[in-house]
This record gives C-alpha cells, sequence and structure tokens, in this order.
C-alpha cells in the first residue's frame, strides 16, 4: 500500500518548541472557529500520562446536567427555541474566565470527520456529535472542560483531569457551574433538585467517571468479577467511547448511577475513598500476579504485541488498541513495580519516537489516540477508506516504537 | 439460589418464560445461561434500563380510571405513553404533572430516595407559576412570529424578557 507521503513526520518531530497555538490578537483568539487541526495532532492533557495513579486511572471527570428555566426540554423545544437557548448559554460559557482560551464549535454545522475527533478526544458525547437541532459546544483549548448545549438537557457542563482528581474535578466543575448560574435561571426543585430530561439524571444531575486501564484483570480471567461488583454498587460501567461503546481494550469507564438523595461531595467522596481505590488495588495484585505466577502469559502478550506493532503493515484500531494496551502496561510494570522479565526489558529498552531516552507512556498514550480513525484523517488532510487507514495507522505506529 | 443446571455457582439469572399462558421460571448462572446460548449482557444501556422500567408502570388508564383519557401535560402537552416510548420528558413541569406515575421509577433508578440532597441553586428559582407564565408567553410568540404579527411579538418579548430579569 502506498499512501502520499502523509505529513506524519511532523507528529514525532512536535516538541515544545513548536507553536501549535499560534499566538493571535487576544480577541481573535476567543471568538474565532477552532481550527481542529490545532488540536488533532496532538495529545490532550488527560491522556497525557501524568496525574495521581495514571498508571490506572487514566482520567477523572464530572459532568453536570442543567436546565434553563421557562423553557421546555429539547425534545419538545421548537428549532428556533433551541437556538434562542443555543445563543444564550453561549453567550455565557463564552464569557467563562477559565484561565485559557476558550473555542466554539457549531456541532451541527461541523463537518462529520470533526464531529467524529470530539467525540475520539472525549470532547463531546456521541448523542450530541449526531443529534439534531442547533446545538454547540464550549471548549477550553487545553480541553479539561467543556460545555455541550442542546445535548439531552440544555446545557452539559463536564471538567476532565488526567489520574485520579476528581475531587479538583468537583471544585471546578462546582464553580463553574455557581458563574453560569449567576446569569440564568435553572429549571430547579427544592425536593427532586435540578430537573432533567430524563428522570434517570435527576437530582444532583451529576455524572462522576473514571476511565480506568485494567489490562490484568483481564488477563487472569478476573474482569467479570469486577463487572458483577460495580453492578452490585449501582455503578455503570461503559466502553472507552461512553454508552453503547464495548469495553474496548482494557478500557473500562466506571460512572454513578444514583444521582437524587446523594450529595455531589458523597459520590466523589466514595469513588475516591473506596471505589477507586479498591479497583487500583486488585489491579495491582492481579499485576504482581501475572508476573510471580503467571509471567510466561505476561512475556507472551508483551512480545506478541512489540512484534505485530513493530511489523505490521495494516492494523485495525481494535486492534491497534487491544496491543497498544500490552504495551502500556509492561511500560507502567517497569516504572511502577520495577518489574522485570525478559519482554518488558526488551520493551523499556526501546528508544523513544523523539530520539530521546527510552520509550514512554506518554509516547504509548499519544499513540491511541492519534491512531483512532478521526485523528488518522484530519491529520493525513483528508478522508481515507478503512484499508489506507489500516495501512496509515500501522505506518505511523511502526515509525514511533521502531525509533 | 443455586443453579439449577449445573447446580454449582450461584444463580445469577432469573428468567421468566410465559408461552401459551403458562409461566416457567429458571435460575441459573452466567457461565451456564453462556452455554445455554441465553445472552447475558453484562451492560444494560440506560434507555433500556428504562424502557424496562416503565413498562413495568401502570398506565394513565389505570391511574386515572378513565379509560381512553389520557393526562397531558398542560405546559408541553406530552402524555405518559408518550414519555415511556421516548424516554425523556417534555419539560420541567412534567415532574409535578406526571408525580405519581413518576415517582416509582425515581425510586427505582435511585436506589429508593426519592428527595434531593446536595446543591442548591443560590438564586431561588421562580416559582411553577412563573414558569408556567413563561412557557405559554413563549408559545404565544411563536404563534406571533409564524402569523408574521410582529408588533405582538416585540410586545410579548419585552414581557417575557420583564419576567426574566
Amino acid at each position: 500500500m502506498i499512501l502520499d507521503s502523509p505529513p506524519i513526520g511532523i507528529l514525532w518531530r512536535y516538541s515544545a518548541s513548536i507553536e501549535v497555538y499560534p499566538p493571535q490578537a487576544e480577541s481573535s483568539i476567543e471568538r474565532r472557529e477552532m481550527k481542529l487541526t490545532d488540536i488533532s495532532n496532538d495529545i490532550n492533557e488527560w491522556f497525557g500520562g501524568s496525574g495521581p495513579m495514571s498508571d490506572i486511572v487514566i482520567s477523572s471527570r464530572i459532568r453536570l446536567a442543567r436546565n434553563i428555566a421557562g423553557y421546555k426540554f429539547l425534545s419538545h423545544c421548537s428549532t428556533s427555541e433551541k437556538s434562542e437557548i443555543l445563543n444564550k448559554l453561549k453567550d455565557v460559557l463564552m464569557s467563562l474566565d477559565l484561565g485559557d482560551k476558550v473555542f466554539y464549535i457549531s456541532v451541527d454545522k461541523a463537518p462529520t470527520l470533526n464531529r467524529h475527533l470530539l467525540v475520539e478526544r472525549h470532547l463531546i458525547s456521541h448523542n450530541h456529535a449526531f443529534g439534531k437541532g442547533p446545538r454547540g459546544a464550549v471548549i477550553a483549548q487545553r480541553e479539561f472542560f467543556t460545555a455541550m448545549i442542546n445535548e439531552e438537557d440544555h446545557l452539559r457542563l463536564q471538567v476532565l483531569k488526567a489520574g485520579c482528581q476528581l475531587f479538583q474535578c468537583l471544585e471546578q466543575i462546582n464553580n463553574i457551574d455557581d458563574t453560569v448560574e449567576q446569569k440564568v435561571d435553572y429549571a430547579f426543585s427544592p425536593r427532586y433538585g435540578y430537573l432533567t430530561a430524563c428522570p434517570t439524571n435527576l437530582g444532583t444531575a451529576i455524572r462522576v467517571s473514571v476511565m480506568l486501564h485494567l489490562p490484568a484483570l483481564k488477563m487472569t480471567g478476573q474482569i467479570e468479577k469486577f463487572l458483577r461488583a460495580t453492578r452490585d454498587m449501582s455503578l455503570a460501567v461503559r466502553g472507552l467511547f461512553g454508552e453503547g461503546t464495548e469495553a474496548a481494550s482494557d478500557f473500562y469507564q466506571l460512572s454513578n448511577q444514583v444521582t437524587l438523595g446523594i450529595s455531589e461531595k458523597d459520590i466523589v467522596s466514595q469513588f475516591e475513598n473506596s471505589i477507586i481505590p479498591e479497583i487500583v488495588e486488585y489491579e495491582n495484585a492481579a499485576r504482581k500476579r501475572l508476573l510471580s505466577e503467571d509471567a510466561d502469559l505476561l512475556n507472551d502478550k508483551i512480545s506478541r504485541a512489540m512484534a505485530l506493532l513493530r511489523g505490521a503493515h495494516l492494523i485495525s484500531s481494535q486492534e491497534a488498541l487491544y496491543l497498544l494496551s500490552h504495551l502500556r502496561l509492561g511500560l507502567n510494570m517497569h516504572e511502577h513495580m520495577g518489574a522485570s522479565t525478559p519482554a518488558i526489558d526488551r520493551l523499556s529498552r526501546l528508544s523513544d519516537a523523539d530520539g530521546k531516552g527510552s520509550l514512554s507512556i506518554a509516547t504509548i498514550n499519544r499513540l491511541f489516540l492519534l491512531t483512532l480513525p478521526a485523528h488518522l484523517q484530519l491529520n493525513y488532510g483528508k478522508p481515507l477508506d478503512s484499508t489506507h487507514r489500516d495501512a496509515l495507522r500501522a505506518q505511523i505506529i511502526r515509525s514511533a516504537l521502531n525509533g | 439460589m443455586q443453579c439449577q443446571i449445573c447446580k454449582k455457582n450461584d444463580a445469577t439469572i432469573h428468567l421468566t418464560e410465559i408461552t401459551d399462558g403458562n409461566r416457567e421460571e429458571m435460575h441459573i448462572c452466567e457461565q451456564c445461561a453462556v452455554e445455554q446460548g441465553i445472552a447475558v449482557k453484562s451492560h444494560i444501556p440506560i434507555n433500556e434500563l428504562l424502557g424496562g422500567l416503565l413498562a413495568a408502570q401502570p398506565s394513565d388508564d389505570d391511574l386515572s380510571g378513565q379509560p381512553g383519557q389520557q393526562v397531558q401535560c398542560p405546559c408541553c402537552g406530552i402524555t405518559l405513553a408518550q414519555f415511556r416510548k421516548e424516554a425523556v420528558l417534555g419539560c420541567p413541569y412534567d415532574y409535578e404533572v406526571f408525580e405519581k406515575s413518576l415517582l416509582p421509577l425515581i425510586k427505582k433508578a435511585h436506589s429508593g430516595k426519592t428527595t434531593h440532597s446536595g446543591k442548591l441553586p443560590s438564586k431561588t428559582p421562580k416559582d411553577t407559576k412563573k414558569q408556567v407564565e413563561l412557557f405559554n408567553l413563549r408559545k404565544q410568540l411563536e404563534a406571533a412570529v409564524q402569523s408574521e404579527d410582529y408588533e405582538l411579538a416585540a410586545k410579548l418579548r419585552d414581557k417575557i424578557n420583564k419576567m426574566e430579569s
């Protein structure tokens, strides 16, 4: 498969010296339509591989659902009412002081590929990307904050951070919510709390989620136990891309279901103080068990992943996710547990894509994101069919892992 | 409860099958369910869950005792049947209009809880009466714009702005 020379080199030569966001006049930055190529060739903060417990907890996210008082819920709003809500909320949100530049995207008018990109980066939900009617998203440049306007509710605020940082997410989203509330009246009932289009979100209307990487639980056949336990705790488990997606490649998104009768702080405390530490402990125990009792299995998975990723010329996104997950496991075991097995040693001796030092978690995380279909195509500059995508994906991965 | 098939594991799947009016119950473990070809979904999408809960609810007719007379929200015009189909409500006022029917569902979705605990808006929200008035004014406004009666539309717009400020 021969591809026109793609601009992949740029991705890997990217360094702090390259200005991804060229400085412009303050006013034009604030309100210009976001260019997605600004972000598509770089990794975002929350997937950057840092943050507390980030070897297992990839990211923490909190969403709040809000509706404006005096309007019907979206499914019963006319197009003009939807536009009115959109304009009203857009103005409020664009004037927020987040300590970061803020972009606005007209989601309903955006090209399909751009919408996919926003979903791949977890900036908007699939429903928002491919829903109906006037809708938009306000996004902070560093991607820690998004406001989806006219998703299922009038407003869905989202704060995302790397690693286990739910309390920090809560504090920030709470402040943002307070500021928004100064300017609009929310639909609220003293008995039922914040009123939402779907009664399952009623009350605090908070959705607390963590993205977990649990490859050792999967390898040791304990993932079903984990899934059962989460169900018993009334938690929802979803895949990498939210509702309806399969748990892809050892990544699991865990979130609360109950939103009424329990405070925001208590929900977050449950996650931070019991749910997350427990799961992290299980995953770590499984990793230790792999080392002490099942080193062959571990070596086999990591070696195969290395061989395939460094040698393949066509690779699907599912396969890439699956294999990269094993490299992520190996590197994290090396870094956090000082693990040393033949496969882990070989993996940690690979040199990094930037030529400096050895292969880093950041590089692996970046590969996860940049090899997703919309990222591939936007960085390539035009749509590609799936065979060409598989070829380009394999090429990017090979060049990153062969130093 | 023990699995009826392997008689070893705990039964975690409980099936009720009704064929020709005969009710048959089955209690089995996940492993046997997979072997029997019974699809086990470990992740139930929220809408499906909701659909299941809603289907088990008494209908409007059961509640009002007047067959054929569907309760309709005076604000958004939604009926319970519509909500069951779409799984989303039409307006905030529905929580009052359909409170009786929604309560069991709310209870089930939120582990038995029915009263909010947590953040309160710093401003007192507009009372329901005022909210309903706003709904109606917006409805009139839309009709005015559609019939190109801009004078009326401007008046209504002023009234809405005044109420909102």
